[in-house]
C-alpha cells in the first residue's frame, strides 16, 4: 500500500502543479496516470505545440511546460505509478480513501486531487464489425512486448507516428512479415520514420499498402485473414496471425463516472466559491476535468484550482494547525529529504 | 460592428439547427457548435489532431481545401467522405453566409471494459 496526504489523479499539468503547491504546505503527494509518460494531453496530443497563455512566459511547446513542471516538483519528491489507470476509490472508516488502480496497486490517502483532464486516454478503433470478437485473439491495439510479434505475419493501420516506428521495429528481425496498410499516399509522422519506413519498403523489408484500408477480418476463433480495400488492385485478402490498428488514442471519462460524484456535461461538479470540491467530501476535481458556471478549460485556470484545493486538503489533514500564506520569494522552498 | 451570418448545421438525427455567426471573434465551425450546445467534441480543443469534429460541407461556399495537417488527419478518420472536412479548420467568414453543413457519425469507442 502506497501512502500519501493526497492522492493526485491524473499526472497532466494540472496535477504536476499540485504537487508544487502541496509541498509549499509539506504535504506529500502520489500522482496516478494512466499514460505511461506524465504531461497528460500535453505530452499525448500535443508536446511540440506552443502555448501562450501561461502568465510569464510569452511562449513555450507543451512538452517544455510539462518538463519545467517536473523539474519544478522534483524537490517535493511526488510518486508516480504510470500506465496505470485509477479504476476504484473505497473510502474506509476512518475517513482515509483507497485508490486502486488496474493493476491492482492500492493508494491511501485522507484526499484525492482528481485532475483527471478529458479522462482515460483509450485507443481509437477502426469501425471493422468484427474487431470485437478478435480482440486479444490478433487484434492489438497496444503492443506491450515486441517479442510476441517474432516470426509473426503482421499487419499494421495507421499513418502516424505510431504505427510507422512499429512497423520500422518489427521489420527489421523481429516479424517474419510486416504490411502496413495507410489510407492515403502520405503519413502524419516524423519526416525521418517516412523515408525509413519508405527505404524498407523499396527493399521489401515492409510491404507497404497505400490508398488502403481494412474493411473487414476474419478468422476460426483467431485472427487469420484481413480483408483489404485498396484504390488501385480491388478487394484483397491478407493472411496475418496480428493486426495492430495504430490509430493513435481517444479521451473517455470512464472510471470516473463511477464514483459516485455529481457529473454535469462529461465532467465533474465541483463548488467553485470555496475549495473545488466534489460532491464527496476528501474528493477534489481540479482542471479540464471539472465543470461550474463560468468554468474555462484553460492550465492557467487550473493552476489556480491546485492552489485554492490544497488549502482546504491541508485543513482536512490539521484542523487545528496554523497555517499562513507563505512567499516563495521569502521562504524559498524546503523540499522533501 | 459586430457581424453576424447565418449557417445551418445538421445534427445527426437529421434535425437543422439555424446559427447566428459572428464573424469578428475569430471562430472556427467546430467552436460556433460547440456555443450552441451542438454535440461537437472538438476533443483536441482545434488542432486538427482528433477529428471529433468531422463535418460534411453540404453547400458550396468551403472549398474543400485541406491543410497538410486536416488531410492527414481525415486520412486516419472513420466515415470519411469527399466533402468532408475538420469544423475547426473552417474559419467563419463573411463569405460563408448560407453554409450548410452536416455533423459526421459519432464514433463510439466501445471500450467500457478496456480501463
Amino acid at each position: 500500500m502506497i501512502e500519501t496526504d493526497i492522492i493526485i489523479i491524473g499526472a497532466g499539468p494540472v496535477g504536476l502543479f499540485t504537487v508544487f503547491e502541496a509541498g509549499l504546505l509539506k504535504l506529500r503527494c502520489h500522482l496516478i496516470d494512466a499514460l505511461p509518460i506524465p504531461g497528460g494531453q500535453c505530452s499525448e496530443i500535443y508536446p511540440k505545440k506552443p502555448i501562450y497563455d501561461i502568465p510569464g512566459i510569452p511562449e513555450i511547446l507543451a512538452g517544455d511546460l510539462v518538463n519545467n513542471l517536473l523539474k519544478q516538483i522534483e524537490p517535493f519528491k511526488p510518486g508516480f505509478t504510470l500506465g496505470d489507470p485509477a479504476i476504484d476509490i473505497e473510502e474506509t472508516a476512518n475517513n482515509q480513501f483507497i485508490v486502486t488502480t488496474r493493476d491492482g496497486i492500492k493508494h491511501k490517502a485522507p484526499n484525492i486531487a482528481i485532475a483527471g483532464g478529458l479522462g482515460v486516454f483509450i485507443p481509437r478503433k477502426p469501425p471493422v464489425p468484427e474487431l470485437k470478437q478478435f480482440e486479444g485473439k490478433g487484434v492489438e491495439y497496444i503492443i506491450k512486448d515486441p517479442e510476441d510479434y517474432r516470426g509473426k505475419n503482421v499487419v499494421i493501420s495507421g499513418g502516424g507516428d505510431s504505427a510507422l516506428d512499429w512497423a520500422i521495429f518489427l521489420a527489421d528481425g523481429v516479424a517474419e512479415k510486416v504490411t502496413l496498410i495507410h489510407r492515403s499516399q502520405s503519413f502524419r509522422a516524423h519526416p525521418d520514420s517516412v523515408q525509413k519506413a519508405m527505404d524498407m519498403a523499396g527493399s521489401g523489408k515492409i510491404n507497404m499498402l497505400m490508398d488502403a484500408e481494412v474493411k473487414s477480418i476474419g478468422g476460426n476463433g483467431k485472427l487469420s485473414d484481413i480483408h483489404v480495400k485498396t484504390k488501385t488492385d480491388g478487394n484483397i485478402t491478407l493472411n496475418a496471425d496480428s493486426w495492430l490498428p495504430l490509430f493513435g488514442l481517444t479521451p473517455r471519462l470512464g472510471p470516473i463516472a463511477n464514483w459516485g460524484l455529481l457529473i454535469e456535461k462529461n465532467a465533474i461538479r465541483v463548488d467553485n466559491s470555496t475549495d473545488y470540491t466534489t460532491n464527496r467530501e476528501g474528493i477534489y476535481a481540479i482542471g479540464d476535468v471539472n465543470t461550474y458556471p463560468g468554468k474555462l478549460k484553460l492550465i492557467l485556470c487550473g493552476f489556480h484550482e491546485a492552489t485554492m484545493m490544497v488549502q482546504s486538503a491541508f485543513k482536512r489533514i490539521y484542523p487545528d494547525k496554523k497555517n499562513v500564506l507563505k512567499y516563495t520569494t521569502v521562504s524559498g522552498i524546503n523540499g522533501f529529504e | 460592428m459586430e457581424k453576424l451570418i447565418n449557417i445551418t448545421v445538421v445534427d445527426r438525427e437529421g434535425k437543422e439547427h439555424r446559427l447566428e455567426a459572428p464573424t469578428d471573434m475569430n471562430m472556427n465551425m467546430m467552436e460556433l457548435c460547440k456555443s450552441y450546445e451542438l454535440p461537437v467534441e472538438g476533443t483536441c480543443g482545434g488542432m486538427a489532431m482528433c477529428a471529433s469534429c468531422q463535418m460534411y460541407v453540404l453547400t458550396d461556399h468551403v472549398p474543400i481545401e485541406r491543410s497538410y495537417d486536416e488531410q492527414a488527419m481525415l486520412d486516419e478518420a472513420w466515415h470519411v467522405e469527399e466533402n468532408s472536412r475538420l469544423g475547426c479548420q473552417i474559419k467563419l467568414t463573411n463569405e460563408l453566409e448560407g453554409l450548410k453543413v452536416q455533423l459526421a457519425p459519432h464514433v463510439e469507442e466501445d471500450s467500457d471494459d478496456d480501463w
